[in-house]
């Protein structure tokens, strides 16, 4: 996927000024946090679980090689083949040889962040092959050729009025001529047509929410059942996940399951959790003939042992984003690349470098609402302030930051200049805002006084000043 | 030997917040460089709660600022000289107050990380840590303190900084004591736990953003139907106050020890003085 983060500013400009998306976000800053507040409530040992996760995700990360080769000693042994991808380049190019020589025109595709990283279905058209997004959501922003704006609700920026008019456009040729008004209609609708592509496609792609060194499985979550169509019905399926899903047991599993589904979307569990675990074995009634695990790596592994390790840990639950009120005012496309909200202000510079994505770890107020929900307790402001210190040190700070910044830091070591400088700016602030008690516009404080007033401190000094004639 | 002299004494005290064991009587106020800039008063409530509660209140005269625009712009360097100055300025005390639940928790929370090459430097830096309190959580949780003598005829609604909440666990102690404020009624946000939009620095590097998030926070609490909004951080409240004028709302704005010490009077943030010309 193109990345457009560094353009943030602008993509920030078009999403407040887009009705329908502002529309779409009011409804999700209240639903996500109050289904998981619940969810959390009704649980007791909620908030040990999220200890225990956390735990679980730093051991299998601090043993990451040994639970990898683990994983795929079992995966040889079940009769499926794993193949390892050091760059988004590898991992197409492997999975686009597994498509050609299965001599595959359409391949069934379960949602997948991992995917849309890679930029693979682009990568597959381009070598005639059809993508074809199952995920409701998914399948929407198909039909619309756009990014998705969550990562577990990829459509979550459009209306359902928006819907209708995509369904209607690009249905119409199937015989579908009526639009629809009513959500369970458009549901019933995209079933239908997906059904007959589902029984059409030679490989079924899916991603992975765990894959579980112990046995060899992958694991996956969906609230659509269409993974399970992803991977039974083709002759072969491709299972794409990157290195740090890669957990101990089934037992690390099933902790990391229950924290997963309440954080995500509230609920107890997700309406599909499959395990898979190789290729169909004789006797079976169904499943792939083919099983391949494609692991990718694309720099994460760099991760490792620095400051930034933490961020390895996140299960993709999306409840950073859910909670995040700079996410809840522009949405998930403004943050320019696959992964928006708190995860993207992180994990994005990682991925496609500071001096592209630079804004998104700065475009945080450190509320800490995100760390306050995060099932796997990341400290995602810290992690930002990281970055904050490295985009520093590599001077790709503003100019006019570091200018103001070092002007300030000069002042405020000072602290006998200090004291005469605030005396003098308390005096003047005072006197000319006296009559109205604040300012509607002030010279070299706009980015203020644009949208807000600058209020006035009253007569009398400083509170320093006050304080030292009061004691004298 | 005084700051483990003050340790034990604060651990004797956050056995038995209200019980008879000694208490912190000598207290430094950390005033923060908005309040001294802009609202000098909030710094004299701090004072006035302080000395109701049994304590002699300071006013280290080398104090500047906690450093938080250096720290969270990245700039390390700064923000670590600057935490010397700060450790350096309340040595000795038995604790260190603020009336900000940002500034609090910059001392409290992230001072000692600056200086994990440093044994000696990170060992001041927890020693500070571990002295250092938000003005309501300091009042109630370790002072014991339950009731004030003030009076404020109004319906108030708190807004909780995200600070003073999430870092430092600045909840019910606030609304603890408002209840003890005669005339005083209380009527909450839907949201009042998700951030202003101030942010420091990030509410005029990302302005646009940083309106959008305001300007949902001024309905709800014009929602709420109160006619003053309170808070523990001035920045917040300078942030919501502006929203809220440049929005033509009436709703009075003030951090909440000036009401709890029975400055509830004073003209409100960003209101002229009465009397004066206007």
């Amino acid at each position: 996927m193109e990345s457009t983060a560094r353009d943030f500013n602008n993509n920030v400009d078009h999403a407040l000024a887009d009705p329908n998306l502002q529309d779409s976000l009011s409804k999700l800053k209240v639903g996500f946090s109050e289904r998981r507040r619940q969810a959390a409530e009704r649980l007791p040992e909620f908030e040990a679980l999220r200890d225990r996760a956390r735990d679980i995700k730093n051991h299998a990360l601090a043993n990451l090689d040994f639970y990898l080769e683990e994983f795929e000693r079992k995966v040889l042994a079940l009769g499926g083949h794993v193949h390892w991808a050091p760059t988004a380049a590898d991992a197409r190019r492997i999975i686009g040889e597994l498509c050609q020589s299965m001599g595959a025109r359409t391949v069934a595709k379960s949602k997948s962040m991992v995917a849309e990283e890679i930029a693979l279905n682009e990568h597959l058209e381009a070598i005639g092959i059809a993508p074809i997004e199952t995920d409701l959501g998914e399948y929407i922003i198909q039909l619309r050729r756009e990014p998705p704006s969550h990562i577990i609700a990829p459509a979550v920026h459009l209306t359902k009025d928006q819907v209708a008019d995509t369904f209607l456009e690009h249905h119409a040729k199937l015989g579908f001529t009526k639009r629809l008004t009513e959500r369970n209609d458009l549901v019933a609708e995209a079933r239908y047509v997906l059904r007959q592509k589902f029984l059409d496609a030679d490989v079924g792609l899916t991603g992975a929410n765990f894959l579980v060194a112990e046995t060899g499985s992958s694991m996956l979550i969906t609230n659509e059942g269409n993974a399970d169509l992803s991977n039974t019905l083709p002759r072969m399926h491709i299972v794409l996940a990157s290195i740090e899903k890669v957990i101990p047991t089934l037992e690390d599993a099933a902790v990391l399951l229950r924290v997963l589904a309440r954080s995500a979307t509230g609920q107890e569990s997700s309406a599909y959790t499959t395990f898979n675990t190789g290729p169909r074995r004789a006797g079976d009634l169904d499943g792939p003939e083919h099983y391949h695990v494609v692991i990718l790596d694309n720099g994460r592994s760099s991760v490792l042992g620095t400051e930034m390790q933490d961020i390895l840990r996140c299960i993709r639950c999306g409840a950073c984003m859910n909670h995040c009120p700079v996410y809840g005012a522009i949405g998930g496309h403004a943050y320019g690349w696959v992964y928006p909200g708190p995860l993207g202000a992180v994990l994005t510079p990682q991925l496609i470098g500071v001096e592209e994505a630079g804004n998104l770890p700065n475009a945080s107020t450190f509320c800490g609402r995100c760390e306050s929900v995060c099932p796997v307790r990341i400290p995602l402001p810290k992690l930002m302030r990281h970055w904050r210190e490295r985009e520093f040190e590599r001077h790709l700070t503003p100019g006019a930051v570091r200018h103001g910044l070092a002007l300030w830091s000069f002042v405020a070591r000072r602290p006998a200049l200090y004291r005469r400088l605030t005396a003098l700016a308390n005096r003047v602030l005072a006197l000319f805002g006296r009559a109205e008690g604040r300012y509607r516009a002030m010279p070299l404080a706009g980015g203020w006084t644009r949208f807000r007033d600058l209020p006035a401190p009253p007569a009398g000094g400083t509170f320093h000043a006050q304080w030292k004639k009061r004691r004298a | 030997m005084r700051p483990i002299f003050a340790a034990a004494i604060l651990a004797a005290v956050s056995q038995s917040p209200s019980g008879t064991s000694p208490r912190p009587r000598r207290v430094a106020l950390f005033v923060t460089c908005l309040v001294d800039l802009f609202r000098p008063s909030i710094g004299f409530a701090a004072v006035k709660l302080l000395e109701d509660a049994g304590c002699t209140v300071e006013v280290p005269p080398l104090q500047v600022c906690c450093g938080q625009p250096a720290y969270n712009s990245g700039d390390r360097q700064t923000t670590r000289a600057i935490a010397v100055q700060v450790i350096n300025a309340f040595d000795g005390y038995d604790a260190v107050v603020a009336p900000s639940g940002s500034c609090g928790g910059m001392l409290s929370h992230h001072y000692p990380g600056l200086f994990d090459d440093d044994p000696a430097m990170k060992a001041r830096a927890e020693n500070l840590a571990g002295r250092s309190y938000e003005l309501m959580a300091f009042l109630v949780d370790v002072l014991g303190v339950e009731t004030v003598t003030a009076r404020y005829d109004g319906a108030v609604t708190y807004h909780d900084a995200c600070s003073g909440l999430r870092e430092l666990g600045v909840k019910q102690q606030p609304r603890r004591l408002l209840a003890a404020v005669k005339g005083l009624s209380v009527r909450e946000m839907k949201t009042p736990e998700v951030c202003c939009g101030f942010g420091g620095t990030f509410c005029v590097k990302y302005p646009e953003i940083s309106n959008a998030m305001v300007g949902e926070k001024s309905a709800d609490i014009a929602g709420s139907g109160a006619d003053t909004l309170l808070a523990g951080d001035l920045g917040c409240l300078m942030n919501m106050a502006g929203k809220l004028q440049r929005e033509g709302s009436q709703v009075r704005v003030r951090h909440v020890a000036e009401v709890l010490a029975g400055m509830g009077d004073l003209p409100a943030i960003g209101e002229p003085e009465r009397g004066g010309p206007g």
